[in-house]
């Protein structure tokens, strides 16, 4: 994994491939709820695949609107999780229907896990997980149960790669504020 | 409603003591630990008469155990087996967590609470030095007489001078911002604090701020108006600390603020968001306005209390998710001797020795020392830790943001070490009753 050195150096795309199994065997963070998977160039992250419950895509969709309508009227909703990006697929094997959710964030997600499951709460009239085959009913009260079910859905990368390398969504947002007040200064100095 | 003659009165009140002595247990056999306690539990205050603060109540002691304390005792297995992951492990166990690495290694503690023998605490608390030093004889007696009780070590404290408020040995004023309990008549929220917390994020039992109760530990008789409670033992650099200070302040008034700084809040307790320029003294001993202040509006940059300073990490106030999830009661003391203002440091050790207390361990005290003591990244700020109480190795940086260029302390000291910990499950009345019959009738 590069050092603190080159993680500064955001001018320099970087990429990291990464072991079988997700983790630096010598350098495995700890942490509350297990294992912190790695910081690569492309920051933290996950992708969870589930297999869905059969005759639930319906439920999907109508939970996107949902989700998509609740940012749009609360737009901090999701800001505890310090999120870059967000994707979520269904795709088919073998006739079953996957659920694919991929993040992209600043922080490991054991850290706010809590907050996440929180936000779940109140964001989901209903959750998406709950459609999901082995999601643990009892999740909105038993955060080590829900971060279980994502631990055991993670999908390790091993490869990830960051054009401006671990370069975090407050620094992007900054570093743009910084570009519209110069653009403002400079139009009242005409 | 809260049964307050059934819950320790530990985190619930606090009795009008001076001093007080810590001693860790370890029990040969498990008759002779519930003989100890048998014996014992006349003594334990509840909260409901500590409260009453009677001039003659006197029953201030305090009991808990450890996970291996419980098995000492006789605890069943499937009892065992229904705590939560992060009590069963142990602090120890727990410690890359909790950010206790390099000089905060449990293997460096000094005190024995790293060693799997450690199986309870009992707390002493008196209003005076002679006070405490005949309970500590009549408990010397006692545990001679148990047979099989082993005191592993023991820790005095006692208030450091000027004794007219709480503060620790660098001189900040303690207990300032601690949270209210819901349903407990005369525990208001002072004013910015938010509003009074349901009681089940601190007793077991009751419903929190998330809902009902549940996940509890079986049976319920031991878990209900119980509390899962963290020990640290911080040692306090106080000669470190002071050169630190005369290094980055030429002037007395430089040097006061460079330690308000640090903390968020100025020694005398006055919020640098509400006092940023000089100290008001009268600020920081008014309750009704020494925690009336948010960050998120009062001071997003951080101009006045800098974004990695002690307090503002401790509870972030509005500038954090779900923060009623995450707020503990803190107990404890000072102990070792003060360190006169002008004297070297002597090579003493003085430090606070205190206790978080809360309904779990892993939502809020591990939350609190893994993401807002120890994150680097807390707020964005890179490279930083608690300046008072993170994992400090002299490599991390403390930044003040100032108009028109923030300044920035590199290689900071580490101001404290952790010389000792354990987490501890502190039982009800009526289970501390029903620990002492195990092996009788159930």
């Amino acid at each position: 994994m590069p050092d603190k050195s080159t993680q500064d150096d955001w001018t320099k795309p970087a990429a990291v491939a990464i072991p079988k199994g997700g983790f630096f065997p010598d350098k495995v963070e700890q942490g509350r709820y297990g294992p912190i998977f790695p910081k690569t160039p492309a920051c933290y992250g996950f992708s969870i695949i589930a297999k869905i419950i059969p005759g639930r895509e319906e439920n999907f969709y109508e939970y996107g609107r949902n989700l998509a309508e609740g940012v749009t009227g609360t737009p901090d909703l999701l800001a505890s999780l310090k999120l870059h990006y967000l994707r979520w697929n269904l795709f088919e094997i073998k006739g079953d229907t996957y659920f694919q959710y991929m993040g992209i964030f600043d922080t490991d997600f054991d850290k706010y896990t809590e907050d996440a499951v929180a936000i779940f709460a109140a964001t989901g009239r209903t959750t998406v997980f709950e459609n999901l085959e082995g999601f643990p009913k009892d999740w909105k009260t038993n955060a080590g149960a829900f971060i279980k079910f994502m631990r055991d859905h993670q999908c390790p990368s091993f490869m990830e790669y960051g054009e401006y390398p671990y370069v975090s969504a407050d620094e992007i947002k900054k570093a743009l504020k910084l570009k519209a007040a110069f653009s403002n200064m400079l139009d009242q100095m005409q | 409603m809260l049964e307050l003659d059934d819950i320790q009165h530990f985190l619930m009140a606090r009795p009008h003591a001076m001093v007080a002595r810590y001693e860790f247990l370890s029990f040969k056999d498990p008759a002779a630990g519930r003989a100890w306690l048998s014996g014992i539990i006349e003594k334990v205050g509840v909260a409901g008469a500590v409260r009453a603060a009677s001039e003659t109540e006197s029953r201030w002691v305090t009991v808990a155990f450890t996970f291996n304390g419980l098995r000492a005792l006789g605890l069943d297995e499937a009892s065992l087996a229904t705590f939560p992951d992060e009590f069963r492990q142990g602090m120890v166990a727990r410690a890359e967590v909790l950010g206790d690495t390099g000089a905060n290694h449990p293997g460096n503690w000094i005190d024995q609470t790293a060693s799997p023998q450690l199986h309870a605490i009992v707390i002493l608390f008196a209003r005076d030095i002679a006070e405490r030093e005949r309970c500590k004889q009549e408990h010397k007696q006692f545990v001679m007489q148990c047979g099989g009780v082993e005191v592993l070590s023991s820790l005095d404290l006692a208030a450091t001078p000027p004794l007219d408020y709480a503060h620790d040995h660098f001189g900040y004023r303690d207990r300032l911002s601690l949270p209210a309990i819901e349903g407990l008549a005369g525990d208001e929220p002072t004013p910015g604090s938010g509003h009074a917390l349901k009681p089940g994020e601190f007793f077991l039992g009751y419903p929190d701020e998330n809902g009902p109760p549940n996940e509890l530990p079986k049976p319920e008789i031991l878990s209900r108006n119980g509390s899962f409670v963290a020990y640290r033992r911080l040692e306090e650099h106080v000669g470190a600390f002071r050169d630190f200070l005369r290094q980055h302040g030429e002037t007395p008034e430089e040097q006061e603020l460079i330690a308000a700084k640090l903390m968020g809040r100025w020694r005398s307790g006055a919020p640098l968001v509400l006092a940023p320029e000089k100290d008001d003294p009268a600020l920081g001993a008014d309750r009704q306005r020494n925690n009336n202040f948010d960050y998120g509006k009062m001071d997003p940059h951080g101009y006045a209390a800098p974004l990695g300073s002690h307090i503002r990490r401790m509870n972030p106030r509005d500038t954090a998710a779900n923060m009623n999830r995450r707020r503990m009661i803190r107990r404890g003391g000072t102990y070792g001797p003060a360190l006169p203002e002008g004297a070297p440091d002597d090579g003493v050790e003085r430090g606070i020795a205190s206790f978080v207390g809360c309904a779990s361990l892993i939502r809020q005290f591990e939350f609190a020392q893994n993401v807002w003591i120890n994150d680097k990244n807390f707020h964005e700020l890179g490279n930083e830790r608690d300046p008072i109480i993170g994992n400090q190795d002299g490599t991390l940086e403390f930044k003040i943001p100032k108009r028109p260029i923030r300044k920035k302390i590199t290689g900071l000291p580490s101001f404290t070490t952790v010389r000792g910990g354990a987490y501890f499950f502190l039982p009800s009345l009526k289970a501390l009753r029903w620990l002492a019959a195990l092996g009788k009738s159930n």
